[in-house]
């Protein structure tokens, strides 16, 4: 691939596993933790996460040389929230069904502390085409933890998996129910999540000596 | 490059920056607007008749007609569009655009007499009156469509939300939660009841259809409250109306 040096590979790759925006850096837990529930609501979040992430990297880096860093904060906020408004405004003009899925998600996008975290570690600092890999490479590592949470919590916690029920029906009893089987309905709630969380982060520091910290 | 430091391009900077996004957004938005408006309009029919069964839905999932033919089935079906206020009922072929937040708000002065959009349609020989609610969510409003028949049976529902949490109050819009109201009644006799989403009602497969009670969401306490008390409240309001179709 002539387009993609070695670093810029490695931009990707990282945080999907080493330096996994959720995990390693702690950013985006709050949604990560409030959205889960449903396998489908984790996918839609994860994949608007990924437009707004990559472009706003970019606008932000072309734009890092003139921000003055007293309003920076602010100025992201914005870049983020007009970004948002935007392609909420075209998706209900042109895609109104699916404006409606996404809408309870806008507002999360916006504070989603992935977006700013990134902006200000990576973009105000590095050229528009690093930035944008950047940007993609963090939203796919935030897409692959919000998928396997929500993959366990809707699993677990409602027996369906994309509103599908592959465990059976719970009020006929029929599939695993017919064993006794029952969902877990803690897994619904965002305490859970928290610890699917933790479960995640505690398998990934036990394979990898290299990310436990020294005391 | 100049110096960004400076209180002065500070100002500037956000000055410019201000005014950059405000065009676009406000430019955006309006330009856009006629045909926002024209979606919420198509979805609202699209609603009325999901309430009353005309829908495209299969097994599982929630399906309205499309919407190229939404303005044919929606004159088709809905016989007659009311507007009542207080004792009178007047008939309106606008009455679908009525605005609930709007008319809810107006309504707190006492002096104004609140106008109740009632929707009379037919299928297979059955009259179906459909009855527009409005109410609060955990998050946000909650809205939805009462289908009843000329017994205040329920025959049809259909529930939206702005933001209640996925996976959880926002369940409220799936087939297995709303296919649940159908055949509950609302009246006991002479009092009025609603029906109230309900936890541990121990009836899961909603066999008792005159306990004014339907199973409620797990996790959704807050979503399935607002919704119950936004059943009484509004279905209460068309009491007066309703009952005269009884006479």
């Amino acid at each position: 691939m002539g387009l993609l040096s070695k670093k810029d590979v490695k931009l990707i790759t990282d945080p999907l596993a080493d330096n996994n925006p959720i995990t390693i850096q702690v950013l985006g837990i709050c949604s990560a933790l409030a959205i889960t529930a449903e396998l489908k609501a984790s996918i839609v979040m994860s994949i608007a996460v990924l437009f707004v992430l990559g472009v706003g990297n970019v606008v932000i880096s072309l734009m890092r040389n003139i921000i003055p860093s007293k309003i920076r904060i602010i100025v992201q906020l914005i870049v983020v929230a007009t970004l948002v408004i935007i392609v909420d405004l075209v998706l209900k003009a042109f895609a109104y069904e699916l404006s409606k899925t996404l809408s309870v998600f806008v507002g999360l996008i916006i504070t989603n502390c992935i977006i700013m975290g990134r902006f200000e570690a990576f973009a105000l600092a590095n050229g528009p085409w690093r930035s944008f890999l950047d940007g993609i490479g963090n939203s796919l590592g935030y897409a692959v933890i919000l998928i396997i949470v929500g993959f366990f919590r809707e699993l677990l916690g409602s027996g369906s998996l994309l509103g599908i029920k592959v465990l059976g029906d719970p009020i006929e009893k029929t599939g695993v129910y017919a064993f006794g089987y029952e969902n877990n309905g803690f897994m619904l709630l965002a305490p859970m999540a928290l610890i699917t969380v933790g479960i995640i982060i505690w398998v990934q520091r036990s394979r990898n000596e290299a990310l436990i910290e020294d005391n | 490059m100049a110096n960004t430091d400076k209180n002065s391009y500070t100002v500037l900077f956000a000055t410019g920056m201000v005014l950059i996004v405000g065009t676009i957004l406000a430019f955006l938005a309006s330009s856009l607007k006629e045909k926002i408006a024209e979606n919420k309009r198509i979805e609202k029919q699209q609603n009325i008749l999901y309430a009353m069964g005309v829908n495209d839905n299969d097994e599982t999932s929630v399906e309205f007609v499309s919407k190229d033919v939404v303005a044919d089935e929606f004159s088709k079906y809905i016989t007659k569009q009311l507007v009542i206020t207080g004792t009178d009922a007047v008939e309106d072929n606008n009455a679908y655009l009525i605005d609930l937040k709007k008319e809810t708000a107006l309504a707190k002065n006492p002096t104004y007499k609140r106008r109740l959009p009632l929707f009379i349609g037919s299928k297979d020989n059955t009259k179906f009156y459909v009855i527009p609610v409005r109410g609060k969510g955990l998050w946000d409003a909650i809205w939805g469509y009462i289908a009843v028949d000329s017994d205040l049976v329920v025959q049809g529902v259909y529930f939206d939300h702005k933001g209640e949490t996925p996976g959880l109050g926002s369940n409220i819009k799936e087939r297995f939660f709303m296919d649940d109201f159908k055949g509950e009644h609302i009246v006991d006799g002479d009092s009025f009841k609603g029906i109230t989403a309900a936890k541990g009602n121990s009836d899961p497969k909603n066999l008792n259809k005159t306990d004014f009670e339907v199973d409620a969401i797990a996790g959704a306490t807050i979503t399935g409250d607002g919704l119950s008390a936004m059943l009484k409240k509004d279905l209460k309001m068309y009491l007066p109306y309703l009952k005269t179709l009884k006479q």
